[in-house]
């Protein structure tokens, strides 16, 4: 079975070293939570993994290659969804989310995503009009409208009431026993049975050597 | 070829869904051609001879005045970063939004451009290579239009910038688009013209994907 790991990774975003020295394996059906004070780097190592970002030193491996020789191939298996929506304010919720779909392939029905998220009332309504809770819902349902082995989800909850992280855990839950793979980055409580957790407090930067003028 | 047409659909709903964008580049085409009657007197053989360079000019202004928002829309709001983990190669997608781009601001400027001929007394014996050649010619200018675009991504007021990174480029794409319709005015062959300019158009297919993509590879980084 495929093994998504990272080796001896070194992140450096703006000519200052994030962390440093960074391993995790994550086998098929596995969870990463990640955790770590603002600044710690959560973000960016959830970009190393999608591929939007190049790590300085080591390497992100999927089934013992290198995601950067197949960036295309790896991008096809993994959903990534960061701090923006990508909700379209003209379309409709529906039309946001079938484009998404469609572009990965899966045109068939996004009834069940939209029902999951408890957009179905909503699904003719323009995205201007959606609240923020209602644009995160949506984005979180391009998940279920598109089957990927890799979910990188940085901070799902934001914006969400009490009944909306019920239904994620659960959608995560259910991507899980299918043999998915999900790595979250969260400040807030999200029920993830059996997580690895991945401490970034813990993978400070080597200090910066002494200037030498 | 799928995700491609999903792109250029796309982008052409959200186009038409706030159509004051494409309006705006065509009104301001026209209202600046019209201006030049004003400022230059009404000498109508005088205005007949600087006619198509003055189409050329406004048209290029024109399409200056639309690129910003060609990714910046895309970029704020996240579109960007799911398009390039889309499995459409990024190339594509840029031209992809690229040809919906010039559906919604080049032909409309074409659409035009017959208005602003007959403002200017132009020999209409030259109409026909004018929208040839601006045929030919729009492309150029947003494909162009779209590296200038890419590039200043994530560029504090980028917008300002666009001007200054893309009209130096433009300048081959008018002298030829110029060159053929004066060509043909004078009763000349507008064709070297014209397949100069249709060279510009094949090289700047293979060179935008290519560089478009990196920009905004970088911008995301």
């Amino acid at each position: 079975m495929a093994l998504f790991e990272a080796r001896d990774l070194d992140c450096r975003r703006g000519g200052r070293d994030v962390f440093a020295g960074l391993s995790f394996s994550l086998a098929a059906g596995g969870a990463l939570l990640l955790t770590g004070a603002n600044g710690t780097g959560k973000s960016s190592l959830l970009r190393l993994m999608a591929g939007l970002l190049q790590p300085v030193g080591g390497a992100i491996l999927w089934d013992d290659e290198s995601i950067a020789e197949e960036p295309a191939a790896h991008a096809g298996r993994l959903h990534y969804l960061g701090h923006l929506e990508a909700v379209k304010p003209v379309l409709s919720a529906a039309e946001n989310l079938r484009f998404w779909a469609a572009l990965r392939g899966h045109s068939a029905d996004i009834g069940a995503a939209l029902e999951h998220f408890s957009l179905a009332a909503l699904a003719e309504v323009p995205g201007r009009l959606l609240s923020a809770g209602q644009r995160r819902r949506l984005a979180l349902a391009r998940l279920l409208a598109s089957p990927a082995e890799l979910w990188l989800l940085d901070e799902p909850s934001v914006g969400l009431d009490h009944a909306s992280v019920g239904k994620l855990a659960e959608a995560i839950a259910q991507h899980r026993a299918g043999g998915g793979r999900v790595v979250v980055a969260t400040h807030t409580a999200l029920d993830l049975p059996d997580a690895q957790p991945l401490a970034l407090d813990d993978l400070p930067p080597p200090p910066l050597p002494e200037l030498i003028w | 070829m799928k995700g491609f047409l999903l792109i250029v659909g796309r982008d052409l709903r959200l186009a038409l869904r706030q159509s004051a964008d494409a309006w705006l580049a065509v009104l301001f085409f026209v209202l600046t051609g019209a201006l030049f009657p004003f400022g230059i007197g009404p000498d109508a053989s005088l205005l007949k001879v600087i006619a198509p360079g003055i189409i050329w000019v406004v048209a290029l202004l024109a399409v200056l005045l639309s690129l910003e928002r060609l990714f910046l829309a895309d970029y704020e709001d996240g579109s960007l970063e799911q398009l390039l983990l889309s499995p459409l190669p990024l190339e594509l997608a840029i031209l992809g939004k690229v040809l919906a781009h010039w559906l919604t601001t080049g032909l409309p400027l074409i659409a035009a451009a017959p208005v602003l001929a007959v403002l200017f007394n132009m020999d209409m014996a030259g109409l026909g290579t004018l929208l040839l050649a601006m045929l030919l010619g729009t492309p150029v200018l947003s494909l162009i239009g779209a590296i200038g675009a890419a590039l200043t991504l994530g560029a504090r007021r980028g917008g300002v910038l666009i001007p200054l990174l893309v009209l130096p480029l433009y300048i081959p794409a008018l002298i030829f688009g110029v060159g053929a319709t004066d060509s043909a005015l004078a009763g000349l062959s507008a064709r070297p013209d014209l397949l100069l300019l249709g060279a510009v158009l094949l090289v700047m297919l293979v060179v935008t994907p290519l560089a478009g993509a990196a920009a905004l590879r970088q911008a995301l980084e």
